[in-house]
């Protein structure tokens, strides 16, 4: 009977495999980025247990990274530095985090029966603790913790929640390595098995007044309100409990003085005691905690400072975060921001460059903002509430707005006092419209959730010439 | 009014805004001071913290929607308000709870744990949550008001407990597409004299401008005992996304069958 069940199970896997290989393939054909997901999907329903089976594969085990913001940056150049360290890395790469994405990455690798790869998977914060098993893991990033998509994932507290049952169970002893700035974060370290590697910001220069109006870290598990002596992204910054003396711990991997420029930033990096100059060619306060996370992941698996360095300054954008393309002529910028945190981090990077401390800012900004309702945006489009578009008042030469709810969009955008100059909801016609209106020279920054990411890039890329990213990811 | 020469002006008292705030309610609060400086009438916002004393007079209060936890914070802090608010109320204050403020503004709250926090009693209305493993309430809204002069209101509902109304109040309005207070009676939210309860969250306000009005109108009764002359003002911005989320309601919400 044993025997049966194991054959069984094993002409499973197999059909499994040659399934999803064929709907990886179809789907390349038919020109659809669905190719991310679609194999896995075939084959995670021919065979359950197809996860675990895949994932050894991977034969210098796997790092997971998680959070609500930060993951497809943070995975990139994690896998940057392995590389750079010589390692062949298997990865999720375009974002796509849930387990039929995972199975597609491992059933699109090429690289049969080789030793040694490196597995670096983005999972989403929701489906990780059911799917913990199956990829044990070395190592996990937490990066952080914000309200997201509320209508999808529940509130954040039963996020936390579900982490912290899923550490407390798993008995690997995967090394945790935790954001020390999020106070969401930081006490997971609690419930580790193995080692915890923390990281976190060093640099008062850089700290705000307070937490944002959206922060979802206010109180401490004791019931008493977080005291914070400096304020760095959102909630995350250096906080302490005044009632139950928790506070932010000191992290091993941090970032100290720390410059920021129009198109990236510069600081030393302390990876565990070695210091070494770091060039982030990423803008904005929020990549610095993503290459933080990259770091800190490196350090666990035994790379040194200088390949960590090098690795960072010489990765390029992640899929939609950042990447630029000339398209007509003009230079545009995609950003994605697909919650209130998000969004503020990709407001406070566009408003930040370009004017000083107290300096009246300048209206330099061409902006085409995006907004859907699908379901992996969130059905909910509300959080635009939530997000501080007040900062763009004053930096913004245009806006165009568009989307399934650019109506939505405009309204918050015209309450936060920022004039919108086109609302169309048709993307293609939007864009045409945003970069026939582009004064010469200027750039169009485009910020967007989620699906509208995933529609302006691929009619961006077809005008531009750039092969679809599924193209690129075989071509690696 | 006391005054004609001076601008009028609203006294609004915003409850919890740190710790009732999990689905947007700040957009209420944006949409309300954008549409008073619209309409020219002041609009003075004091925010009222776990521990902080209710001034002296209010106009209009507003409360937000919170995670179980927070509620649980709340509740013992309100309970302290619960005489000045009710009231508050008996003399025709305006007020606007949403979603877990509502569930608080009304007499008692049972959480999924069976446990009981005591509500304000503005509402005459009960709420219990359901096991954990019961469906929330969660999708676009579309619903007729039960106040003159409203009409269709739109907006996104998400909560698990289910809220039944005493006869000592009146639906807010009646869904036609969505859940409403439990997914079986039909009813959406609760009024009493000029309160208003409901479960349509953050961008309520800025989405339905004629309940803005409505609200800010019924605070200046308050004040002036009288309302003040206030110039037409439409907002084809607030329109027109108005007409997206009840086009969006329509096509992906359930129809009511209550
Ligand atoms: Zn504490």
């Amino acid at each position: 009977m044993a025997a049966l069940a194991t054959m069984t199970n094993k002409l499973r896997t197999g059909a499994a495999l040659i399934a999803g290989a064929a709907a990886a393939e179809a789907s390349r054909r038919l020109g659809r980025g669905g190719g991310t997901a679609l194999p896995g999907l075939v084959a995670a329903t021919i065979a359950p247990d197809i996860t675990a089976q895949l994932v050894r594969r991977a034969g210098a085990g796997t790092v997971v990274v998680t959070g609500t913001n930060g993951k497809t940056t943070t995975a990139h150049l994690l896998a940057e530095c392995a590389r750079a360290a010589g390692s062949e890395v298997i990865a999720n790469r375009s974002g796509s985090n849930l387990e039929r994405g995972i199975v597609s990455a491992f059933l699109a690798d090429r690289g049969n029966g080789a030793r040694g790869r490196l597995g670096v998977l983005e999972v989403d914060e929701a489906a990780l603790p059911p799917l913990l098993p199956a990829l044990a893991p070395r190592a996990i990033v937490f990066l952080n913790l914000f309200r997201d998509q509320l209508d999808r994932y529940g509130e954040v507290d039963s996020v936390a929640e579900g982490w912290e049952r899923m550490l407390i169970a798993d008995a690997s002893g995967a090394t945790l390595v935790l954001n020390a700035d999020d106070p969401s974060i930081a006490p997971l370290g609690d419930a580790a098995r193995g080692e915890v590697v923390t990281f976190g910001i060093e640099d008062d220069g850089i700290a705000r007044d307070g937490p944002d109006h959206a922060s979802d870290a206010r109180f401490c598990r004791c019931g008493a309100p977080f005291r914070y002596d400096a304020i760095f992204v959102a909630h995350a910054g250096r906080w302490r409990c005044d009632a139950c003396g928790r506070s932010r711990p000191r992290p091993l991997v941090a970032a100290h003085e720390i410059e920021q420029f129009e198109d990236g930033s510069r600081f030393v990096l302390d990876l565990a005691g070695e210091r070494i100059e770091v060039e982030l060619p990423l803008q904005g306060l929020y990549p610095i905690y993503n290459a933080l996370g990259a770091a800190a992941a490196a350090h666990a698996l035994g790379l040194v400072a200088p390949v960590v360095a090098g690795a960072l300054a010489g990765a390029g954008p992640a899929f939609g975060r950042q990447e630029r393309f000339q398209l007509r002529g003009r230079e545009l910028r995609l950003w994605l921001a697909k919650n209130p945190a998000g969004m503020n981090a990709v407001l406070r990077a566009l408003t930040a460059a370009g004017t000083a401390a107290g300096e009246a800012p300048q209206p330099r900004l061409q902006i085409l903002a995006a907004l859907n309702d699908g379901i992996q945006d969130g059905r909910d489009v509300s959080w635009i509430y939530d997000a501080d578009f007040e900062l763009l008042a004053g930096h913004a030469a245009s806006v165009c707005v568009t989307g399934d709810r650019a109506d939505d969009l405009a309204l918050r955008l015209r309450l936060a006092g920022v004039r919108v100059d086109l609302v169309q909801p048709h993307r293609a016609s939007a864009l045409d419209e945003a970069l026939h209106r582009l004064p010469p020279g200027e750039r169009l920054e485009v910020i967007t959730t989620y699906t509208a990411m995933l529609q302006l890039r691929e009619i961006i890329a077809a005008g531009s010439g750039v092969a679809p990213y599924w193209e690129r990811e075989r071509q690696r | 009014m006391s005054a004609a020469a001076d601008r009028p002006a609203i006294r609004v008292v915003w409850l919890y805004p740190e710790l009732m705030n999990v689905y947007a309610d700040r957009g209420n609060v944006i949409a309300l001071e954008a549409r008073c400086a619209a309409l020219g009438v002041g609009c003075e916002v004091t925010r009222v913290g776990i521990g902080d004393p209710l001034p002296e007079e209010a106009d209009l209060v507003l409360i937000g929607g919170g995670q179980d936890r927070e509620q649980r914070r709340a509740a013992p802090d309100l309970a302290r308000h619960a005489g000045t608010l009710r009231a508050w109320v008996a003399e025709d204050a305006a007020m606007l709870a949403v979603c877990g403020g509502f569930q608080l503004f009304g007499r008692w709250y049972r959480t999924a744990e069976g446990e009981e926090l005591p509500g304000v009693g503005v509402f005459d209305v009960t709420t219990v949550a359901p096991p954990r493993d019961e469906e929330r309430c969660i999708g676009d809204v579309l619903a007729r008001s039960t106040l003159e002069g409203i009409g269709e209101v739109v907006g996104f509902e998400n909560h698990g407990g289910r809220s039944y109304l005493g006869p000592g109040v009146e639906p807010f309005a009646h869904v036609e597409f969505g859940y409403g207070n439990n997914g079986a009676d039909g009813a959406e939210g609760a009024r009493v004299r000029e309160a208003i309860g409901t479960y349509l969250h953050g961008s309520l306000l800025p989405r339905n401008p004629a309940l803005t009005d409505h609200l800010i109108r019924a605070a200046l009764r308050h004040r002036y005992g009288e309302e003040p002359e206030l110039p037409e003002a439409p907002d084809p911005f607030a329109a027109r996304a108005h007409r997206t989320a009840a086009a969006v309601a329509r096509r992906r919400s359930r129809r009511s069958e209550a």
